[in-house]
């Protein structure tokens, strides 16, 4: 089980938390979009291989919503 | 090479000395018809079904490590076609046609055995889904009944369903076609004919990059130098985004790992597949008598083979609590695969954004039994251009269009 520093609670077990995964960038909401386009923001990931940012959530606990950086390869959450 | 009656005999005789190599290991040529990029299942499968059905015999199957040695290895060999959406049911329910004829169409025993499969029904939720499921596959002809706690613990001894549960088992299904191979043999089989009519297999030759001008490809970077090819097709798991990105697009795909493990072999105690979807666990006994469980997903994306230890927990608490009987059995070894999971859990098998570069990935959970039908499908793309009739579903061109085709019949998202 991975250990996952919450930033307001501190070192946590991961089954505390829920892992959403990449973050999206979110499009310009005036911004003319056609479905390629959505279609990129919905569902393409870059699925990095290696150092990896991502949204972490502390669903059992605070609640907070933050950004871990952690390398895909062998899990290791890097400061 | 044969393995009648007749050589067999011969070879035992001769203390199983003089039996040739099954495929060649031929030096890598500069160019090629097509190259298929991986020598799992379906690379291997793929490759096989442009040389019979489609006559392109200058074919090479790039392999990093060893053929088969990959999720071909990893996973936990159940072939079944009970989905939740009708394009898949019919795309599986033909898979299982062409397993049941694949070991004397490669002259190779790939150990199809149709033990069928038990699924517990433990919500009223899952109960009318499964009647539902019932009433799709029937249309398809394909055998999928509700069956009562009585009639599960009739193919089932091991099951509990009598002492007081948490969640009580409400129902069961019963998919009597569904059914285990040995994975070995799918992938020597399957590299054996491929092989004899020409394919180059090319183990040991990691593809660093695809290589494309303009919009076209033209080949891949490996380990050994550039090969050419005006086709290449992409049969990766855990590795389709990183070398989608070596092409300039990206996939909707994550990848993540999938536990399983298994036990110590037992003396013969099960023979059917058992899926528990509400406790995201499953498992079969192989001919050596271990189980083979299969866990869940971990919570988040890795390329790390191995997953947490609290999912095993889970699996295994899961499990003896409708098999209390199994309480002392010792597992004797557990892993994970990377497996690459498609936004909408349904696999792609589809032409990519570079022109004559095809993808057969993001097969997640369930790629092991898609293989003779996946290799065929994919090969028809490949020579032709056009989707084979029982694949258009699986289009990366959905997601733009709006259409992506949620399935929830995944080991990865069970329910």
């Amino acid at each position: 089980m991975l250990s996952i520093t919450c930033p307001h609670c501190g070192p946590r077990a991961e089954v505390e938390f829920t892992c959403a995964g990449e973050p999206v960038r979110r499009p310009d909401a005036t911004a003319p979009m056609d479905g390629a386009a959505l279609a990129a923001i919905l569902y393409e990931r870059d699925n990095v291989r290696g150092p990896h940012e991502e949204l972490w959530w502390h669903r059992h606990g605070c609640r907070t919503w933050f950004r871990v950086v952690r390398d895909t390869r062998d899990n290791a959450v890097l400061p | 090479m044969d393995h009648s009656f007749l050589s067999i005999a011969r070879n035992a005789l001769s203390g199983h000395e003089g039996w040739p190599r099954a495929w060649r290991d031929p030096p890598l040529q500069p160019a090629y018809d097509a190259i298929v990029v991986g020598a799992g299942g379906h690379g291997l499968s793929t490759a096989y079904h442009l040389a019979r059905d489609h006559g392109i015999r200058r074919v090479a199957v790039l392999e990093k490590g060893w053929l088969g040695g990959g999720n071909t290895a990893r996973n936990t060999v159940t072939i079944r076609a009970n989905y939740l959406r009708e394009p898949s049911m019919r795309f599986y329910a033909a898979g299982i046609r062409m397993w049941e004829g694949l070991s004397r169409e490669l002259g190779y025993n790939v150990m199809f055995s149709q033990r069928g499969q038990v699924d517990l029904v433990q919500t009223w939720a899952k109960l009318r889904d499964v009647k539902r499921r019932q009433a799709s596959l029937r249309l398809l002809g394909v055998p999928f009944d509700v069956i009562t706690p009585r009639e599960a613990k009739a193919r089932v001894p091991l099951l509990e369903i009598d002492a007081p549960s948490r969640m009580p088992v409400l129902a069961a299904t019963w998919h009597p076609t569904a059914g285990v191979a040995r994975h070995d043999a799918v992938a020597w089989g399957y590299a054996r004919a491929a092989d004899a009519m020409g394919v180059d297999i090319v183990q040991d030759c990691p593809v660093a990059a695809i290589r494309r001008e303009g919009g076209r490809v033209v080949g891949v970077d490996t380990a050994r130098g550039f090969v050419a090819a005006p086709r290449v097709a992409l049969c990766v798991s855990a590795h389709a985004g990183v070398l989608a990105a070596t092409a300039g697009f990206r996939l909707p795909i994550e990848t993540v790992p999938l536990q399983a493990f298994v036990s110590e072999p037992l003396k013969p105690v099960l023979d059917t597949i058992v899926n528990i979807p509400h406790l995201a666990t499953y498992f079969s006994q192989s001919d050596k008598g271990e189980l083979v469980i299969g866990g869940g997903a971990d919570g988040y994306p890795s390329y790390a083979p191995r997953g947490s230890f609290h999912v095993v927990e889970e699996a295994v608490g899961a499990m003896l609590s409708l098999f209390p009987a199994l309480r002392r059995v010792r597992m004797l070894r557990q892993w994970a695969g990377s497996i690459d999971l498609c936004h909408d859990i349904t696999p792609l098998l589809s032409p990519s954004p570079v022109e004559g570069l095809h993808l057969s990935v993001g097969w997640g959970s369930g790629g092991f039994k898609a293989i003779p039908i996946g290799g065929k499908a994919l090969a028809h793309l490949v020579a032709t251009g056009t989707p084979h009739p029982l694949a258009e579903h699986l289009l990366l061109s959905r997601f733009e269009r709006g259409r992506p085709l949620f399935e929830t019949a995944g080991a990865s998202n069970r329910l």
